[in-house]
C-alpha cells in the first residue's frame, strides 16, 4: 500500500513543530465586555498546532477550503505573518526565532510564489527590475552578469528575452505568474512556498504552469510546498498532501493514497465534491454533501472541529480533541472514530470509538 | 405560448461589438444555439471568450457604451427580446429570465436587509402587497435550505456566509418562478463543499420547477455533472456545440480536446500534464484563419489562412474546425482525458 517516498529522501528540509499563528481582533466593545466580560478577548487561531515535516526534494500539497489556515501557514513558514509560538526548523536552524538579519540571509534559500499574478508585480518596474532585485538585494550579481542571469531566468519560465523591458500590465495572467516564479527562482532557492499559484488562472494555463513547476523541480532540486484548495491540482503535483481544516492537520500522506482511499470523513467528502469532467462518472456518483460552512476560527468548536459538519460525528467527538495518529502505514489522520485495526470508518460500529484510547493518551501527554 | 418546436430560447448570429480604444473587440461573434424547455445548457469557455457577453445580451444587459448588440435575434417564446422596447424587458428579466452572477458578496446590496431585497422582486413583478411579499420571501428562504428563515430574513447580507449568499441569490433568482435560469459561473468563488451543496440545489430546483437553465462555467467537471447540452466558445464564437455527453464522449475539436486533456485526471498516473501552448487570444486584433490556429498543435496552413466551417458532425454535435471530421474520427473511443 502506502510505500514511503519516491523521489525525495526521508530527511526533512523543513519540519514544523506545533506551529500556532494566532490573530487577535482586539477587544469588543464596552458594552460586550459588561455583559459577557470573560469573553471580551476575540482571537482567530488561523494556524492552531501544525507539526509537519517537508522532505528533500519532495512536493507537499497542502490542501483545504477558504479560511482553513493554508495560506497563513504558508506565509508563517517565511515569516511573513509572525509565528505565535512553536518552530520552524529549515536546515536544523529554528527561522521562527532568528533576528531579522540572520532571517534575510535564510531567506535566500526561501522563496514564494503568490496567487494573484496582478497583485504581486509592481506596475512601475520593469520585468527585468523586478527579476533582477532580489539578485541586487542580496548581492548576488551586478552589472552584466546580473542582467544576464535575468535573461537566463527569463528562458528558464518559458519567456522571451525580448520581453526584458516589458511592464507587468503587458502580459496575462499565466506570463506574470511565470514572472513571478523567475522572481523566486533569481535567487537560487531550495524551497519554495507555492500559495494558489494557478487559482487566478484560466484552465488551459494552468496546466502550463503545473508542467513548468514540475520541470524545475526536477532541474533544479527545488523541495515545494503547494498550497491550493484544488485538490486535482494537489493529488497531480505532490508526492505527500496535508489536508487542513479550521487551523489544524487532519490528515497526511501519500497524494494518490488520499485521493484513492481517505480515511478522515471531511476528506472523503471534500473529494467527492470535486466535479469530474465525465458525465458517465459525474451520474453514477454519489456525492457526500456536507452540510453547513465551515465554522468561524474565532471561536472554533470543541473537540474535533470538524463534528459540527460531520455525518458520523458522535457525542465524545465534542468533547475529545484528536490527534494525527498512524492510522496505516504513513498515513496520519486524526479522528477518534478510527484506529489502526479499525481504519474505515464506514465499517466501524455505530457509536464506537475505538481510536478514542490513543487519543486520550496522547492528550494526557500532551497537555 | 412556446414556439411551435418546443424551444423556450433560439439565439440566432448573435453579434455583441465592444468599441474600444484599440478597435473593435467582437466579444460575441455569431452565436445561434437553442434551448428547451426543462434543460439544462452549458456555456464553457475560458476567460474573454465571450461567455458571459453571450448571456448579458440575451437579457439586453450589455453595457452601452461601450458594447453593442449590432445583429441577430434572441427569440424567447416566439418573441424577439431584442426588439422589444425597454420597458418591455424590464418585464421579462427578473421575472421570465431570472440570473444568477458569481460574486454573492457584490450582487446583493449591503444596506438593505435580506427581507427588503427579496420582498422588491415579487412587489414589482407578481403584485404583492407587503405582508404577501414578506411571507413569500421566507418561503423562498426555506426553499433554497436557509435554516430558521423567519429569522434570518432580516438579517442583512453581511451577516450570511458566502455559501449562504449565494442560496439567497438564488432565491431571488427564482421567486417569480423563472422559465429560464441564467448562472453565470455561480459557484466559481465558493469552496468545493459548498459548490457542491450550491450545484445539488440547482438540480434539484431545477428538476421541481421545470425551469430551462443556461450555466455559464469554465469547469468542464461541473459542465460533465450539470448539464444536457454544451457550448464551448472561444474568441467569441462556438467552436464545439453537443450534447454534453456526446462532447465528452468523443470531441470533436482541437481545443474542447486539449481542454480535457489539460485538467489533471486524479485516476491517472501522474506525468507530464498535456498542456495547450500560448494563451487565449487578444479578441481585438484577431488574424484572418482560425482564432485558435496559433495554439492548436492539428493546425496546417489552411487553418492560418481561412476560417473554418462549423462543421456537422452528427445532427446534434457540430464543430468549427477545418479537420472536424479527422478529429472526431480520431477521438472515437480513444482519448478523452
Amino acid at each position: 500500500m502506502a510505500t514511503v517516498e519516491t523521489k525525495s529522501d526521508a530527511t526533512p528540509l523543513l519540519s514544523l513543530r506545533d506551529l500556532k499563528v494566532h490573530f487577535d481582533l482586539g477587544s469588543q466593545s464596552m458594552l460586550d465586555r459588561v455583559i459577557q466580560p470573560g469573553r471580551s478577548k476575540r482571537i482567530v487561531k488561523a494556524v492552531d498546532g501544525v507539526s509537519l515535516d517537508i522532505r528533500h526534494g519532495e512536493t507537499l500539497g497542502l490542501v483545504g477550503e477558504s479560511g482553513c489556515g493554508k495560506s497563513t501557514l504558508g506565509r508563517a513558514v517565511l515569516r511573513l505573518t509572525e509565528p505565535t509560538s512553536g518552530q520552524v526548523l529549515f536546515r536544523n536552524q529554528d527561522l521562527a526565532h532568528l533576528s531579522n538579519r540572520e532571517l534575510r540571509e535564510q531567506r535566500r534559500h526561501l522563496q514564494i510564489i503568490f496567487q494573484d499574478p496582478y497583485a504581486s508585480l509592481n506596475p512601475r518596474m520593469t520585468i527585468g527590475q523586478i527579476i533582477r532585485e532580489p539578485l541586487d538585494t542580496f548581492g548576488l550579481a551586478r552589472g552584466a552578469d546580473a542582467e544576464r542571469r535575468v535573461r537566463d531566468l527569463l528562458e528558464t519560465v518559458g519567456l522571451s528575452q525580448r520581453f526584458i523591458k516589458r511592464y507587468p500590465h503587458e502580459f496575462s495572467g499565466g506570463q506574470r505568474q511565470r514572472i513571478g516564479i523567475a522572481r523566486a527562482l533569481a535567487v537560487d532557492p531550495d524551497f519554495i512556498v507555492a500559495d494558489e499559484p494557478i487559482s487566478a488562472l484560466d484552465v488551459s494555463i494552468q496546466a502550463q504552469i503545473l508542467n513548468l513547476l514540475e520541470q524545475l523541480q526536477r532541474k533544479k532540486n527545488l523541495t515545494y510546498l503547494f498550497i491550493s484548495h484544488d485538490l486535482r491540482a494537489i493529488r497531480h503535483i505532490s508526492d505527500r498532501a496535508a489536508v487542513m481544516y479550521l487551523g489544524k492537520v487532519v490528515e497526511l500522506g501519500e497524494a494518490k493514497t488520499i485521493y484513492d482511499d481517505p480515511l478522515m470523513p471531511y476528506t472523503k467528502a471534500l473529494i467527492s465534491a470535486v466535479p469530474v469532467p465525465d458525465p458517465k462518472i459525474e451520474s453514477a456518483r454519489k456525492r457526500i454533501v456536507l452540510e453547513g460552512d465551515v465554522p468561524s476560527p474565532i471561536n472554533p468548536p470543541n473537540g474535533c472541529r470538524f463534528h459540527t459538519r460531520c455525518p458520523f460525528a458522535i457525542e465524545a467527538c465534542r468533547e475529545v480533541e484528536p490527534q494525527l495518529l498512524e492510522i496505516k502505514p504513513a498515513h496520519f489522520a486524526a479522528c477518534i472514530r478510527i484506529s489502526p485495526d479499525q481504519p474505515n470508518i464506514e465499517k466501524v460500529a455505530p457509536g464506537a470509538a475505538p481510536g478514542l484510547d490513543m487519543n486520550q493518551k496522547m492528550n494526557a501527554q500532551t497537555s | 405560448m412556446s414556439s411551435a418546436n418546443g424551444n423556450l430560447l433560439e439565439v440566432n448570429d448573435l453579434r455583441t461589438y465592444f468599441e474600444t480604444e484599440d478597435g473593435i473587440v467582437k466579444a460575441v461573434d455569431g452565436i445561434s444555439f437553442n434551448l428547451r424547455r426543462g434543460e439544462t445548457l452549458g456555456i464553457v469557455g475560458e476567460s474573454g471568450s465571450g461567455k458571459s457577453v453571450t448571456n448579458l445580451s440575451i437579457i439586453r444587459l450589455v453595457p452601452n457604451p461601450p458594447g453593442k448588440i449590432v445583429a441577430g435575434e434572441v427569440v424567447f417564446n416566439g418573441q424577439d427580446i431584442l426588439l422589444l422596447p425597454a420597458e418591455e424587458v424590464r418585464k421579462i428579466r427578473g421575472r421570465r429570465i431570472a440570473m444568477i452572477f458569481q460574486d454573492p458578496m457584490t450582487s446583493l446590496n449591503p444596506f438593505l436587509k435580506i427581507s427588503r431585497q427579496l420582498m422588491e422582486v415579487t412587489q414589482l413583478h407578481l403584485g404583492h402587497t407587503k405582508a404577501q411579499a414578506y411571507e413569500h420571501a421566507i418561503k423562498m428562504l426555506e426553499t433554497v435550505g436557509i435554516p430558521d428563515a423567519r429569522t434570518r430574513v432580516d438579517n442583512y447580507p453581511h451577516e450570511f456566509s458566502g455559501g449562504m449568499r449565494q442560496r439567497v441569490m438564488i432565491a431571488m433568482a427564482l421567486s417569480c418562478e423563472p422559465e429560464l435560469l441564467i448562472a453565470d459561473e455561480p459557484t466559481t468563488a465558493l469552496d468545493v463543499t459548498i459548490q457542491a451543496q450550491i450545484l445539488e440545489l440547482i438540480k434539484s430546483l431545477k428538476e421541481k420547477t421545470g425551469t430551462s437553465v443556461i450555466l455559464i462555467t469554465h469547469d468542464l467537471g461541473v459542465v460533465a455533472g450539470m448539464t444536457d447540452h454544451v457550448i464551448v466558445m472561444y474568441a467569441g464564437k462556438i467552436f464545439e456545440q453537443a450534447k454534453t455527453a456526446g462532447l465528452f464522449a468523443r470531441p470533436g475539436n482541437p481545443y474542447t480536446k486539449g481542454l480535457l486533456r489539460s485538467v489533471p485526471d486524479p485516476t491517472a498516473e501522474q506525468g507530464q500534464l498535456y498542456q495547450i501552448p500560448g494563451s487565449p487570444p487578444d479578441v481585438a486584433h484577431l488574424k484572418p484563419g482560425c482564432p485558435f490556429a496559433p495554439r492548436c498543435e492539428r493546425a496546417e496552413e489552411i487553418c492560418h489562412r481561412e476560417f473554418p466551417p462549423f462543421v456537422e458532425l452528427t445532427p446534434d454535435h457540430h464543430s468549427l474546425c477545418h479537420f472536424a471530421q479527422e478529429v472526431f474520427a480520431a477521438s472515437d473511443g480513444a482519448t478523452n482525458s
